[in-house]
């Protein structure tokens, strides 16, 4: 057996061509969930991550919450989550929740503390309120920023989605984890491709948003420098 | 559900510390080898990258790409090649993550000795390999460890996914507490990896006092 036999296994079975295990429906069901955590996300983080960038008070808290987000292992979070709210879907949103969270968090108040000051002050100048300030001129000059940290987000959610299959999450990580179960390369490496892909598309969607969001004068700028690691934020440096 | 479970049995965790201690030492090596290897391997890379600058681009793409990459699903996708519950499964992605973060950081930090300060060093009668150990990699050390903080915590707490496949250090202890519906394991294995991260972040930042004393400001 070698990877392409797994493969024409994995996508030839009928049970992975239609009904609940099959691939479209997987595929879905991931994404369905990874977008309900990252809505969740953003709904919380973003709000707060603006404030703090706009204030300029509270970034001590951005720092330090990104950092223990980062040394927090993904699937203890799950377990505990599923062992102490019961198995369920809204079990698994919480900690996914959780590590999607800082990310979006950072790339706001990064964003919106990296507008020109000289630009911030004009709008005040012209008689703009902090709140217009803020959602008119400092919002469109971080959205590249609050887009790099929602794909950074994404990420993530994609990848935990997959390991929280383990505690009875559906979507692509039902393949893996149930075939390492039962010693079932085909659908393991099956499903492990296409997370991967998923990952990979979820990156291109948002390169183009990021691209698009970005004015026409700074795109050089940033196709220039795509080497920044996501997870390399300024505290870390 | 716990069924009066309580959170935490403090006489398991007593009667199992040398258990635990063989596991976190276990993760460390899991954890930290791949992160020193991705650091042997970025200098190179990064040199490279600074002579030729042409390399940067597309290896920096692919690198982007890859730290991007669900672990659980590399680790599945390596299985064949190392087999099932074997160190090598988990410690390859685990490089490739590392190198990915710190190729750039290595990158920056070779780029960030000034122009002058680099044609002074020629004047002085420094050549290339002599500037390399002398002025360009002590002006790296700070971006190195800024990366080395990020790339060994990242690390870290990936490794912990490594149980699904059968290595995972301290990940044990979530798929052993999860089978038992007991929350102890899974509340230790949180905090031990955790602390490693934390012990390991602290030695980095004294690592670069030591190393780096003019970076301390510069850093934060």
């Amino acid at each position: 057996m070698n990877w392409l036999d797994w493969l024409n296994t994995f996508f030839t079975d009928p049970a992975h061509r239609s009904g609940p295990d099959s691939i479209l429906n997987r595929v879905l069901e991931h994404l369905a969930f990874s977008a309900e955590a990252l809505a969740l996300a953003v709904l919380l983080a973003v709000p707060l991550g603006l404030l703090i960038g706009y204030t300029g008070r509270g970034l001590f808290l951005v720092t330090a919450l990104t950092g223990v987000a980062r040394a927090l292992p993904t699937l203890g979070l799950v377990t505990l989550a599923v062992l102490l709210a019961g198995v369920g879907d809204t079990a698994v949103l919480l900690p996914l929740t959780a590590l999607a969270a800082p990310p979006l968090l950072v790339a706001a108040a990064e964003g919106v503390r990296g507008t020109d000051p000289d630009v911030r002050d004009a709008a005040r100048g012209i008689g703009l309120t902090h709140p217009q300030t803020l959602f008119q001129v400092c919002v469109p000059s971080a959205l590249p920023t609050l887009l790099a940290g929602a794909r950074t987000a994404a990420v993530q959610v994609i990848a935990t989605a997959t390991v929280a299959a383990y505690v009875g999450l559906g979507g692509l990580g039902r393949y893996v984890i149930d075939g390492l179960a039962t010693r079932d390369f085909p659908t393991t490496v099956g499903g492990a491709l296409l997370v991967v892909l998923l990952a990979v598309a979820v990156q291109l969607l948002f390169a183009l948003l990021i691209r698009s969001a970005s004015p026409r004068a700074a795109r050089t700028v940033h196709t220039d420098e795509p080497a920044g690691s996501p997870a390399l934020s300024k505290d870390s440096i | 559900m716990l069924d009066g479970e309580p959170l935490v049995r403090w006489h398991w965790l007593g009667d199992h510390l040398g258990y635990l201690a063989g596991l976190t030492g276990d993760h460390a090596v899991i954890a930290l080898v791949p992160v020193l290897i991705g650091l042997l391997l970025a200098v190179p890379l990064g040199l490279a990258c600074t002579r030729f600058p042409r390399l940067y681009q597309p290896l920096a793409a692919v690198f982007n790409v890859v730290y991007a990459l669900p672990s659980l699903a590399v680790f599945v996708v390596l299985i064949p090649y190392t087999g099932l519950a074997t160190r090598e499964t988990v410690m390859v992605p685990l490089t490739c993550y590392a190198l990915a973060v710190l190729l750039p950081t290595t990158v920056d930090g070779l780029r960030a000795v000034p122009e002058p300060v680099r044609q002074a060093a020629t004047a002085m009668g420094y050549g290339p390999w002599h500037r390399l150990a002398a002025v360009e990699l002590p002006a790296a050390v700070p971006y190195l460890i800024a990366g080395l903080r990020v790339a060994a915590v990242s690390s870290i707490s990936l490794a912990a996914v490594g149980a699904l496949v059968g290595r995972g250090g301290l990940g044990y202890l979530f798929v052993d507490g999860f089978q038992r519906t007991f929350p102890t394991p899974i509340l230790a294995g949180i905090v031990l990896v955790a602390l490693l991260a934390l012990v390991c972040d602290l030695l980095l930042v004294a690592a670069r006092r030591l190393l780096a004393p003019w970076a301390a400001e510069v850093a934060r």
